[in-house]
């Protein structure tokens, strides 16, 4: 059950600098750990988020073990126009998300 | 011999106070009562506050979607009894754990969404601390946020609330501790690190940094009763909820705050 919490503000003035926060569900399994008879737990975390603003991307991280589980980033833009901010976290094993918020510029 | 009569009228007060609540012998005073939150540093604070940071609020959002869902034999959704949880659960999370009459004992908030899973939904109990129950726990405990914690006023409780706080009181272990030997006598200070807190149960389930994930207070008892080094009791096992029940009795008046964010 991946589910991500977005925040983006609803509404922001031309050219103001805004947050964008993003918390995203996910064990991140370093692949370090070992279970009490001995076998590795397989590495399973999100190793890349992108974020774009109306199809530009304007934020990319990359992700590696040891970064805590429900990862959560945020970063600043700059409002420039109305639109939609379209996030995606890919993982291991087939891991995908996607989650999109939506901005109106005056 | 006025002065000595004040002072065996003193006497028999404390003697009658002591003799209608023989609880408050060693209790933090009202006033001095703090969350854990208060303990925190001002990120964690921050994180709590802030719906969107907050990753308890990941297992809320999948409770919402659980309790509306049609699950097993019987084919209905919490929602279909209960209906908006919003007003129907509101303030219950805050009166727990209760009094069960066909078990005649308390149980817990995950312990009764289970019996009504058996009762209403003929579906498998869900396991102690998995996601599922975290999840519909914390969605049903969160309507309660804000609102004062009112467990224990039922009289039917006051045995096992005199045997929760038994457990509080007793030394046990091989560090031969009791819980009342730190969280009444000496919160405020440090355990290396770590601030010891009042052991105020406030905001169950909660996400706690160390685990990475949500859990529940009974983890968190668990925790506690393996780190004096004594040997703990199963999840579900009555001698937990009645240490719950006293602690949520002592904690009267707190105002709820799950899902709470803790290091």
């Amino acid at each position: 059950m991946a589910s991500a919490l977005i925040n983006v503000p609803a509404r922001a003035k031309h050219g103001e600098i805004i947050e964008i926060k993003t918390l995203m569900s996910h064990i991140m399994e370093p692949g370090y750990r070992h279970t009490a008879d001995g076998v590795v737990v397989p590495r399973d975390i999100i190793t890349s988020f992108t974020c774009r603003y109306n199809g530009v991307e304007i934020f990319r991280t990359d992700l590696f073990p040891a970064i805590a589980a429900n990862p959560f980033i945020t970063f600043f833009t700059v409002a420039t126009e109305s639109g939609k901010f379209d996030f995606e976290w890919i993982g291991d094993n087939g891991f995908a998300e996607t989650a999109s918020a939506s901005i109106t510029v005056e | 011999m006025r002065f000595a009569g004040t002072i065996a009228v003193a006497a028999l007060l404390i003697a009658a106070d002591i003799a209608a609540s023989p609880l408050s012998a060693t209790d933090i005073p009202q006033a001095e009562r703090r969350s854990g939150f208060s303990f925190m540093a001002p990120d964690t604070k921050a994180m709590q506050n802030d719906d969107t940071a907050n990753p308890g609020m990941l297992w809320v959002l999948d409770g919402e979607a659980l309790w509306k869902s049609k699950t097993a034999a019987a084919g209905k959704a919490c929602a279909d009894c209960h209906d908006d949880a919003r007003t129907s659960m509101k303030g219950v999370a805050a009166r727990y754990p209760a009094f069960d009459r066909e078990l005649g004992r308390p149980v817990n908030l995950e312990q009764r969404i289970n019996l009504c899973r058996a009762r209403h939904q003929q579906a498998t109990p869900l396991p102690y601390e998995s996601h599922d129950l975290m999840a519909l726990t914390a969605f049903v405990a969160q309507q309660s946020r804000g609102i004062a914690i009112d467990s224990g006023n039922d009289p039917q409780l006051k045995p096992f609330i005199a045997k929760g706080h038994d457990l509080f009181m007793q030394r046990q272990g091989q560090l031969n501790l009791g819980c009342t030997n730190c969280h009444d006598d000496n919160w405020d200070k440090h355990l290396a690190g770590s601030a010891i807190t009042q052991a105020q149960p406030t905001g169950y389930p909660l996400y706690r940094l160390e685990w990475q994930s949500l859990g529940s207070l009974q983890r968190r008892l668990r925790n506690c009763i393996t780190g004096i080094r004594a040997q703990t009791y199963d999840y579900g096992a009555p001698e937990l909820v009645e240490l719950e029940l006293y602690l949520m009795s002592r904690a009267q008046g707190m105002p709820i705050e799950t899902p709470a964010v803790r290091p």
